[in-house]
């Protein structure tokens, strides 16, 4: 299996969690209150700091001048690769707490997948990542509760939430020719084969936060590829801004 | 913030072998979430390894009024302290 190969894969991890970890951060100082404030932004650095390991590994393999920083700060919209659930905008409160719901309960069991994968740094990374999904789950399935079976209007948002990030949930379980082949070789995680008992978790929870699981009538794909939503590029002028204005700027 | 979220109190535990002490307070629904509060505002830098939340309602605490009949007695009372002891080495966190 060609490294290239690993570095690509470890790319589209680590564009997963800066998005995810970007956009997490978006609530330092607007968080409803104090506490879930400092709470969302502990999330947020987890994240962050697992999108320095993934870029360190690709560089790391890249061999070149490229460093974590390059990834994160100098590739433009079509060279990321994350899944498109991850660069919608923050939303409302229900629909990031959904959002890191649904992505929480797939994280913990694709780390707990990617900790026994046969490349040796993958699965250190994944070791680390999977004390930190649980309590990202144990969190975010806390606030599916609280707002679904919670006023009338937290119920809505949350309902609407939901129905709103539905269709971005089929990519998840979907593998390309680059996954599927690492997948084969025992380094990537097969996420089709989480599909079924991730279905089963999200309908439980649901069902328990008085939500209904969406029909899934439509979906959308193509973060893997490039291709996003218009909402990536804003983020990424938003994240980027710093090393574009000045490049190699340290503090 | 929602008015009626409760107050809590929290006690960390530093270490094990030390007894749990007074870090601060926090708002939240209820006492499990409030627990997962303290781990994320007070244990951030590896300061605990057990945390115990309390509503601070339920602490019962003396009055300033009391500090005549409570503390001022002990002051005459030099025997009651401990002072001519030597603490051996080994004995460690008293």
């Amino acid at each position: 299996m060609s490294k290239e190969m690993i570095k690509q894969y470890a790319i589209r991890l680590g564009d997963d969690a800066v998005v995810q970890g970007h956009r997490l951060s978006e609530w330092c100082s607007n968080g409803p209150f104090l506490e879930e404030d400092l709470a969302l932004t502990n999330v947020a650095l987890d994240f962050i700091g697992r999108a320095r390991m993934f870029y360190s590994y690709a560089a790391e393999i890249d061999g070149g001048d490229f460093t974590e920083d390059s990834y994160a700060y100098q590739r433009d919209c079509r060279e990321f690769t994350n899944l498109l659930i991850h660069e919608l905008p923050t939303g409302d409160f229900a629909f990031s707490m959904a959002r890191q719901y649904l992505m929480d309960e797939f994280g913990l069991a694709f780390m707990e997948c990617l900790e026994s994968s046969s490349d040796e740094t993958l699965s250190a990374i994944a070791a680390k990542a999977v004390k930190e999904s649980r309590y990202h789950l144990r969190r975010s399935r806390d606030w599916m509760l609280r707002l679904g079976d919670g006023t009338e209007e937290s119920h809505n948002r949350l309902q609407k939430a939901v129905d709103d990030l539905w269709g971005y949930t089929a990519e998840i379980f979907e593998l390309d020719e680059l996954e599927q082949g690492l997948a084969n070789e025992g380094i990537a995680v097969d996420t089709t084969a989480l599909k079924s008992n991730w279905e089963t978790a999200v309908a439980a929870v649901l069902g328990e936060a008085t939500i209904d699981v969406p029909q899934g009538d439509w979906s959308i794909r193509g973060g893997r590829q490039g291709m996003h939503t218009e909402h990536l590029g804003h983020m990424l002028s938003n994240l980027q801004f710093m090393q574009r204005a000045y490049p190699g700027q340290e503090w | 913030m929602s008015e009626h979220m409760k107050l809590f109190e929290v006690f960390l535990r530093s270490k094990r072998g030390l007894d749990h002490k007074h870090v601060g307070s926090l708002h939240a629904e209820d006492p499990q979430q409030a627990l997962e509060y303290a781990r994320d505002i007070y244990t951030r830098r590896s300061e605990g390894v057990s945390i115990w939340v309390v509503n601070s309602t339920d602490i019962v605490a003396s009055q300033e009024d009391d500090c005549e009949s409570f503390y001022d007695p002990q002051d005459d009372k030099p025997y009651r302290h401990a002072t001519h002891y030597q603490l051996p080495e080994a004995v460690n966190n008293m």
